[in-house]
């Protein structure tokens, strides 16, 4: 079993098992049955709980319940969390806040004086700035003796005060639970957003509100997995929420390899044979993540890798599940949207793709709108079995309705001011200012890491991230395997300790067997921290070649 | 299976299952075994568990129904028969087919439908305040509009249109948060977590550590993070009181354990019977059950009744003697109206103090949450728990699983700060809060008295005096007739009284069988929160004349 224990000088965070590789054949990463050639095996839904491998089930006797010290211990809880993996806020991220708790104290023996983040897309704990005016309706919706005050039309203009007051129509109070699929209003405003997105209308009946992409990807993830045999396609590397709520689900992750070599492109090819395998394999192939444009890599879909996939899932009915939530962080190209194609080739080519399943995600949490803390975000459903979308319903009415300051945030990214409004100047100069210092601090990394020896990046395309290969000196791996760390999880904390910069190992996304790599976000300001970068790389690869 | 269908004219609002008795022993309801006659599973091995796979369709294209490297066809890759099991026999009645035809009514009303005999609909099936008339206190909501627009603390006029006090708290918070738009640590904001832990040691007289506490977004989420981290299979016993939210039955189905019910005695107040508890508990034991949690509603929601203080003793001695984690759900606790409130924590830690060893290592999470008390924000998702006596392992294990969804949202936070720490006398806000929290505490208070005596003016209807929570939870002495006339309509005899009561009066209510009630006996959960008493008088009327056709 992996450590995971509790670091002494940062009491109120714990840490995670140390990132683990994701896709190495052999790990015991997999809750229960064996796991070979990435695809598990397994002849029945019985033989997944006789070959209960790491599953320690205790026997429960009346004296054994009454002889144990705690009823629930970490061999008595859910193994299936157990041996989930979530390295974005792992070890890393725990030794980069005792770093900061030091030099909060004062500790002058580190040789920086901050630490940057760079292990979450979080840009408002960076230096973005929220956009003034959904924070105006916001503030307003959050008071609205505001609206009547004497000095209101001093302070907000007449476009936030007057979108306030729909909204406060529309919603009653902020304060009450909306409709557990999220405020009618909000559901219609998302529907023309998609339609103007798409050119092809959207039905507010197939949108549910969610609190953040991350919740939403867990409720359909526990409406669809039905026990071991169910196979989730999941891309690796891939953002390790998936691999992760698929582990705690107790379904099957079933990895398919990007391929760096081709700017982490999709290979359909390489795709129907992993499916062709799972079906050998009898696994119940029921869904495959895509995330365009991808976290980790940064990369997006051509038109062509969209519809290649969308033809797989017509031809091997599985459901897409499509992780937008980057869609309008595209530094290069266009961005396709899966349903805007899957309604090209529904029109296109009658019949085939009509039973296709699509899941769609978008959030608040990224984009320019950055507002993570607000947890904002919708799903759009469709082409989903009535019946299931009536599980589904009853699952997220369970937790009663999503935030609705974050649903009122989802409606003001889906609808900002227009051109002609009078916020609409400000609105678009912040918008602009966003995206353009996320792709300037994108590329200055980018151009960081080309001068960097034995580094290699893709040039960014779209997300908030940089995935980039390091080839490490022989020297390095085994003074890794030395210190019991993973190769590039020792290059990473020996990163973090001289440079204060924190980033996430790339086997917590997985990667292809020996090669190494780390995920950074592109949001920090300034060049001195890149500077420090260079120099640390540079010493690296001094010391251990 | 039982049906589960759409309506057809409310094509935006799904159904729940029809609301089933949960504690009657002939329902399929638990997943994985079949429930005895006592109302207890018997589970003798975890393989048992697993191969009596009753009401649970396995996949069948495992059974050698497809060769190998072949899809066999099938239109849709999720349907209601390859879905989550689990789920599908989860069953939550709150937003369930009395919520729906309630839409549905609302709707013709809207389209200016006069031929209803009501004018409006009250919700009176979920405790949804600020949905009624209850506002929300001013200086929480001045705080929250100031860290959202953190530029109107430097405008010319913050000063003529906040208080000192609410322009100061915004900056302290704004201060530690940095962004609301950024997230905050998984466990939540750590200046929240201080606050938080020096209002229980203010509330129980014992310190309380902020690394204890997890803030959630609303009780619901920590109660599905709690219950997901300690389910370990269907051997995993959790004991729920019956009637019970049925928050805690949907989600340990869900998680594939099994519900252990015990009966509140409605002959005592809906009171704890310790000796009957453990009797479950025995018995449970000897059936193989691994009884790892107690779930404690208290004030209790749906019957309105609150333990006290030798119950809660009791019940804690119990999880010393039986090794149990104890989830208390303290979200009512300041909806008190008779009587006191006492927190496990508190008398855990008196017990602690009192009989050295014996009770050190008892689990306790105590959930509270800014959705009930005066606050009534329940939109804004805010709440906390407090975790004591937990392996230091288990917490690391709950922990990853809070940090995968990344944080709560902080707005809630922000407001469950307010909460535990709102004006103290001196301040400039303190006249403005204390008027705004007595006035919604009098207008509750009176509201359950209202309905109380509506419900002793009614014939063969008999419900306790409100003690606490926002409900009530009458009995109803069912007319062999209705009975009847229910079962020809293949609906239960509660629901079918409840689906009357909301086409005649336009008030919708919770039949007793969504949480749960002694077979025979027939109950539904009002929430006290609808202001006037118009509808009581046709809640009155509508009983009189359902008696009359029946008797």
């Amino acid at each position: 079993m992996m450590s995971f224990s509790r670091t002494s000088s940062s009491a109120g965070i714990l840490t995670f098992p140390p990132a683990t590789q994701f896709y190495p054949g052999l790990r015991d990463y997999f809750p229960v049955a064996l796991f070979s050639s990435s695809i598990r095996s397994m002849s029945s839904s019985m033989a997944a709980f006789s070959s209960s491998q790491g599953l320690p089930i205790r026997s429960s006797s009346h004296i054994a319940a009454r002889s144990r010290r705690k009823a629930i211990t970490i061999d008595t809880v859910n193994p299936y969390l157990r041996h989930a993996d979530y390295a974005v806020r792992g070890q890393l991220a725990i030794c980069a806040e005792e770093l900061r708790e030091r030099l909060k104290n004062g500790d002058t023996s580190l040789p920086f004086k901050e630490i940057i983040n760079g292990n979450i897309g979080n840009p408002q704990a960076m230096d973005q700035k929220p956009i003034t005016f959904f924070r105006q309706v916001l503030s307003l919706v959050q008071y609205p003796p505001l609206l009547e005050d004497e000095y209101a039309d001093k302070i907000f203009p007449r476009d936030s005060i007057e979108r306030a007051r729909t909204l406060l129509n529309e919603i009653g109070s902020i304060g009450a639970y909306s409709h557990s699929q999220g405020v009618p209003y909000i559901r219609k405003s998302i529907a023309k957003f998609i339609e103007e997105r798409d050119s092809f209308p959207a039905d507010p009946k197939d949108i549910y509100l969610t609190g953040g992409a991350s919740s939403a990807v867990s409720s359909l993830l526990t409406t669809i997995c039905g026990g071991p045999e169910t196979g989730v396609m999941i891309p690796v590397p891939q953002y390790p929420l998936y691999s992760a709520t698929l582990t705690i689900a107790n379904a099957t992750p079933i990895p398919y390899l990007l391929d760096e070599s081709t700017g982490w492109s999709t290979d359909i090819n390489h795709i129907a044979t992993v499916v062709k395998n799972a079906h050998v394999k009898g696994v119940d192939l029921k869904a495959m993540v895509v995330i365009n444009p991808c976290n980790p890599t940064g990369s997006c879909l051509s038109r062509e890798e969209v519809k290649g996939i969308i033809t797989l899932a017509a031809e091997n009915t599985f459901m897409i599940i499509a992780d937008e939530v980057y869609q309008t962080n595209i530094y290069e190209g266009e961005f396709h949207s899966f349903k805007k194609l899957l309604r090209e080739l529904q029109r296109d080519v009658p019949g085939k793709y009509d039973s296709v399943e699509l899941a769609s995600l978008h959030s608040t949490s990224k984009g320019v709108v950055g507002e993570c803390g607000q947890r904002g975000g919708y799903v759009e459903l469709v082409g989903i079995d009535e019946l299931v979308l009536e599980q589904f319903y009853k699952l997220v009415s369970i937790s009663l309705c999503p935030a609705v300051s974050g649903q009122v945030l989802t409606e003001l990214m889906v609808n900002p001011p227009r051109p002609g409004d009078e916020s609409y100047p400000l609105y678009k100069e912040e918008v602009d200012a966003v995206y353009k210092t996320l792709k300037e601090r994108a590329f200055l990394l980018f151009n960081a890491f080309k001068e960097m020896e034995g580094v290699s990046c893709q040039e960014p395309m779209g997300a908030m991230y940089l995935f980039p290969t390091i080839r490490l000196p022989l020297k390095a791996m085994k003074e890794a395997q030395r210190r019991n760390e993973k190769p590039d999880q020792f290059y990473c904390l020996e990163l973090l300790e001289k440079t204060g910069l924190c980033v996430v190992p790339g086997s917590g996304f997985g990667q292809k067997d020996s090669t190494f790599h780390f995920r950074t976000t592109c949001l920090a300001p300034g060049e001195e921290y890149v500077r420090r970068i260079i120099a640390f790389h540079t010493e690296f690869f001094k010391k251990y070649s | 299976m039982r049906s589960f269908s759409k309506t057809s004219s409310s094509a935006t609002v799904l159904t729940s299952p029809l609301a089933t008795p949960f504690y009657s022993p002939s329902q399929g309801y638990a997943p994985a075994v079949s429930l005895s006659s006592s109302s207890i599973r018997l589970v003798s091995s975890v393989a048992a568990a697993v191969s009596s796979s009753a009401g649970m369709p396995s996949p069948t294209h495992f059974n050698g129904t497809s060769s190998p490297g072949t899809v066999p066809f099938r239109r849709k890759a999720i349907t209601l028969d390859t879905m989550n099991q689990h789920l599908r026999c989860a069953d939550y009645a709150v937003r369930g087919r009395l919520a729906i035809r309630a839409e549905e009514l609302r709707k013709q009303l809207s389209n200016g439908d006069m031929s209803l005999p009501f004018d409006e609909i009250v919700n009176a099936n979920i405790a949804n305040p600020q949905a009624m008339d209850q506002k929300p206190i001013t200086f929480f909501r001045q705080v929250l509009s100031l860290v959202q627009y953190p530029q109107l603390m430097d405008n010319e006029f913050a000063a003529k249109i906040f208080p000192r006090d609410a322009l100061e708290r915004a900056r302290i918070l704004l201060n530690e948060i940095g962004s609301t738009g950024a997230y905050s640590q998984s466990q939540g904001v750590p200046y929240i977590r201080k606050s938080i832990s020096k209002f229980i040691e203010a509330r129980d007289g014992f310190s309380a550590d902020p690394n204890a506490i997890y803030l959630a977004g609303g009780t619901s989420s920590a109660v599905s993070s709690l219950l997901t981290t300690i389910c370990s299979g269907p051997e995993t016993g959790v004991v729920i009181p019956v009637p019970h939210y049925p928050l805690y039955s949907a989600v340990l189905t869900i998680a594939n354990a099994s519900p252990i019910p015990y009966l509140l005695d409605e002959t005592t107040d809906w009171g704890t019977d310790i000796k009957y508890i453990a009797s479950v508990l025995e018995k449970s034991l000897s059936n193989g059950v691994d009884i790892k949690a107690m779930v404690v509603i208290n004030p209790c929601n749906p019957t309105g009744s609150c333990l006290s203080r030798d119950e809660i003793k009791d019940i804690i001695t119990l999880a010393a003697e039986y090794t149990f984690m104890i989830i208390a759900d303290e979200v009512y606790q300041a909806n008190i109206y008779r009587g006191e409130f006492h927190s496990f924590k508190k008398v855990l830690r008196e017990l602690q103090r009192d009989f050295p060893g014996e009770f050190d290592d008892v689990e306790l999470a105590s959930l509270h949450s800014t959705s009930k008390g005066m606050v009534g924000e329940c939109g804004q998702r805010g709440g906390y728990m407090e975790l004591v006596g937990i392996d230091e392992r288990v917490l690391e294990q709950l922990y990853k699983l809070v940090s995968i969804s990344l944080c709560p949202a902080v707005s809630g936070q922000v407001l469950t700060e307010l909460m535990v720490n709102p004006p103290k006398p001196g301040d400039e806000s303190y006249t403005v809060y204390k008027a705004e929290y007595d006035e919604i505490y009098g207008a509750l208070k009176d509201r359950a008295f209202s309905l109380f005596n509506a419900f002793k003016e009614m014939d063969g209807v008999s419900c306790q005096e409100p003690k606490g929570a926002m409900y009530l939870f009458p009995t109803i002495s069912m007319p062999q007739k209705a009975i009847e006339e229910a079962r020809r309509r293949n609906e239960e005899p509660d629901q079918f009284y409840c689906l009357g009561l909301l086409e005649k009066t336009g008030v919708c209510v919770v039949p007793g069988s969504g949480f749960g009630q002694k077979d025979g006996t027939y109950h539904f959960r009002a929430t006290f929160l609808a202001p006037g008493d118009d509808h009581l008088r046709r809640i009155i009327a509508f009983h009189k004349k359902f008696l009359e056709k029946y008797s």
